[in-house]
């Protein structure tokens, strides 16, 4: 018996979404099969890692990677121009953190300046984020969009609870948009329709499914994503098919394993190196399962995970 | 492909004896069908219609054991290409390699590693299970000494033995034979000798080729030298290699019961750096090896691996539950918060890292509603008042507490007045809807 390669070709294909301006624009997504398997498929775009940072200092970031930036984080502009011009960051996340609630409540207004300053400072592109409060990320996002028009961002998350506001924002304002439900394909779908029945193009969109650390649900993100990229290749669900983003760094960096000292758990090992390789993993994993644009924070697991996504492509 | 009844009747002797217990043959035939009995129960069956039905039932991924004793492992025997369609069978074997020229403290150094790498996690007990023993030192003698004093200072990690001397790996597999190592590897220079030592003892062997063409000659070569449990080796180096590979081997023995193909696969993912490693690690883990050979292990690698096993290898038709107690965190008080949730694992996992976060020693009521997050156990009715009532009560917890006060999921925060009616004397408070503002919570009531 001779072997003959076994290829499946799809009549699906990954929406391509660009993002940033000029020589620094990036794309992602445009791929006809599933991660890496180039051999039966296009890949035109690898996967994007944009480093994540905060409008206020991480003081609830644990030691191994808020020590990374402890010279710089005090300012949101000084720390984005550390990732860019030290660290060679592709793109940028900025995390409004500081507008939730419980940690500042800084308002929108303020929010918009912190996003008008960074912009100025970087030419790579940028990535706007809310404090993930539903309520006050609708006006936090409608301020920043506004403060970044004609730059070409990615700003979200959109959810189900605040969706009309930040869409509408997205749409005057000209930029890609993240849509993000809670571990659940149907969900996902479900958001996504929503906000193209308000004239969005679905092009311009990203899903977010939610992303989980290893060890705390990681299986459920990881087959949600390969079901979404499923459904949009085999199924050709046109709903299904705009490019996944995978917020690692905020749901790895606050579990036990990247905080507990060697001292109090032994059998565990090296902190430094625990924290940095759970990120890496964590990340690894969600590229295999479908993740097009990474959000990580320590540069070592950055680093690393490219290093992997080169050997991929 | 399995077979129907009436074509396994017409390999059967049809003189209806009833030996084999059934009143025929015919009914016989229908219970192998769908597995219920084995073959050997008909003492009159030819071997011709044997083999038949055993090639017929074969799985189409070989399954065996690598190493011996109740540590050894399971290979093969997956059904699937993604984990959602059904639960991934045998978790892949985590193995490291070691060079047969270190010292023999730094062998036995790295033996004891491994003997002492089993950890507990959710549950389960995990640990490195195989060591490679690698030819280096190009001294047959000095081989099996290595190989002889991992095996003793290691007994229950399987053996791979990692050498192309067909001369050296006679001489080891012997002295360690009753292990079954893995002998690795038979290739296309050096298979008959390879097989020969193989089938003399009883013991698994890699192919290894470059490339699924070569290997899949390869494999119908040794099998034809009479051994049967072969593990792959495409000579899959880069991560892109792993992936690819792995796929196409899979894919062509699931969907096109390609049969020299249809064995479990082994990768080395060696690198320079160890994070990096482990990340390379990560994708033979996800894409259908099922031994994959680092260079080094550590606590922090070893513990980082495994959690990526076990979250791939778990069954996604079951939700993860955990355990119905109270737990505590920290070291409460008797005046420390008491907090309920429900017993989905990811609910409890998040909710009990928020209290963690938050350095607020409390206890955690996780009430079993079968594995269902807080909302959708509320709205399934399987986390009202009259049963978080019921199992407030039956725990006994308000023994132990200063003041009955027990803070509800904000999202059922509809259930505090019906839960102080059937709780009489406590006081029922609504904390936070998401988890991620638990910390914030619990350091507020504490100033
Ligand atoms: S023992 Fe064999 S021959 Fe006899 S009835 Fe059963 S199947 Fe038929």
């Amino acid at each position: 018996m001779s072997f003959v390669v076994p290829k499946e070709s799809f009549n699906g294909k990954v929406l391509a979404v660009d993002f940033g301006k000029d020589d620094k624009a990036l794309a992602i997504g445009g791929e006809t099969c599933l991660p890496f398997l180039s051999f039966e498929g296009e890949i035109p775009h690898k996967p994007v890692i944009a480093y994540e940072i905060q409008d206020c200092v991480p003081d609830d970031w644990p030691d191994t990677v808020k020590n990374v930036y402890k010279d710089v984080s005090g300012n949101p502009v000084t720390w984005a121009k550390y990732c860019q011009n030290e660290l060679k960051a592709k793109a940028i996340a900025l995390r409004l953190s500081s507008t939730h609630p419980d940690r500042g409540d800084r308002s929108a207004e303020d929010a918009a300046k912190t996003v008008k300053d960074v912009l100025a400072a970087i030419q790579v592109p940028l990535i706007i984020l809310g404090s993930n409060h539903i309520e006050k990320d609708a006006s936090v996002l409608v301020a920043s969009a506004q403060a970044a028009s004609g730059s070409n961002c990615i700003i979200g998350k959109a959810q189900e609870g605040n969706y009309k506001t930040i869409v509408a924002a997205a749409l005057a304002h000209n930029h890609k948009l993240i849509a993000m439900s809670e571990l659940d394909i149907n969900l996902a779908k479900q958001l996504n329709i929503l906000i193209t029945q308000m004239g969005f193009d679905k092009a311009k969109l990203i899903t977010d499914p939610m992303c989980a650390a290893l060890g705390y649900g990681l299986e459920y993100t990881y087959s949600v994503m390969e079901r979404i990229r499923l459904a949009g290749l085999a199924q050709n669900d046109p709903t299904m098919q705009p490019p996944i983003v995978g917020d690692v760094g905020m749901y790895v960096w606050k579990i036990k394993e990247t905080v507990a000292s060697e001292t109090d758990v032994p059998d565990w090992g090296a902190l430094e190196e625990r924290g940095i390789a759970w990120e890496t993993v964590t990340a690894t994993s969600m590229i295999l399962a479908g993740t097009n644009l990474l959000i990580m924070r320590h540069p070592k697991a950055v680093e690393n995970v490219e290093k992997t996504i080169n050997e991929l492509v | 492909m399995a077979l129907t009844g009436v074509q396994i009747f017409k390999l059967l002797p049809k003189t209806n004896c009833k030996k084999c217990g059934f009143p025929t043959c015919l009914a016989f035939a229908m219970k192998l069908a769908q597995a219920g009995v084995d073959i050997s129960a008909c003492p009159d069956v030819s071997e011709e219609a044997k083999a038949t039905l055993g090639a017929a039932s074969a799985p189409p991924i070989r399954s065996f054991s690598l190493g011996t004793g109740d540590k050894a492992v399971k290979l093969g025997a997956e059904t699937v290409m993604f984990r959602h369609e059904k639960k991934f069978v045998n978790p892949c074997a985590i193995a490291v390699n070691i060079k047969d020229d270190l010292s023999e403290d730094a062998l036995a150094n790295m033996a004891a590693e491994v003997s002492a790498s089993e950890i507990d996690r959710v549950g389960q007990k995990l640990r490195v299970d195989a060591i490679s023993i690698e030819y280096a030192s190009g001294s047959s003698a000095k081989y099996e000494a290595a190989v002889k004093l991992v095996a003793a200072k290691a007994p229950d990690a399987a053996i791979i033995l990692n050498c192309k001397d067909t001369g050296a790996m006679e001489a080891a597999v012997k002295a360690v034979a009753a292990r079954k190592p893995l002998i690795y590897c038979a290739t296309d220079g050096n298979a008959e000798a390879m097989a020969h030592i193989a089938k003399a003892n009883g013991c698994p062997l890699v192919a290894c080729a470059d490339g699924l063409d070569a290997l899949s000659t390869l494999t119908e070569k040794i099998k034809g030298l009479g051994v049967e449990d072969i593990v792959l080796d495409s000579g899959a180096k880069s991560a892109k290699e792993i992936i690819e590979h792995n796929t196409q081997i899979r894919r062509a023995a699931l969907k096109k019961s390609f049969k020299p193909l249809g064995y479990p696969i082994i990768n080395f993912v060696m690198r320079d750096d160890s994070i990096h490693e482990a990340s390379i690690a990560s994708v033979a883990i996800a894409k259908y090896s099922s031994i994959v050979v680092l260079s080094d292990i550590s606590k922090w690698k070893d513990l980082v691996l495994f959690s990526l096993r076990q979250n791939l290898y778990t069954d996604p038709q079951v939700p993860m539950q955990v355990e119905q107690k109270v737990y505590e965190i920290g070291e409460p008080k008797a005046d420390a918060p008491f907090m309920i949730t429900t017993n989905f694992s990811l609910t409890y996992f998040i909710v009990s890292g928020e209290i963690e976060n938050s350095k607020v020693p409390s206890r955690l009521a996780v009430m079993d509603c079968e594995g269902l997050s807080v909302l959708t156990a509320w709205a399934a009715g399987k986390f009202t008042a009259s049963k978080i009532a019921q199992f407030i009560i039956e725990s006994g917890i308000a023994d132990q507490l200063a003041r009955k006060e027990l803070i509800l999921p904000g999202q059922v925060a509809i259930l505090s007045g019906a839960l102080e009616d059937k709780l009489e004397g406590w006081k029922i408070t609504v904390g936070p809807r998401e988890a991620n503002a638990i910390p914030t919570y619990l350091k507020g009531r504490a100033s």
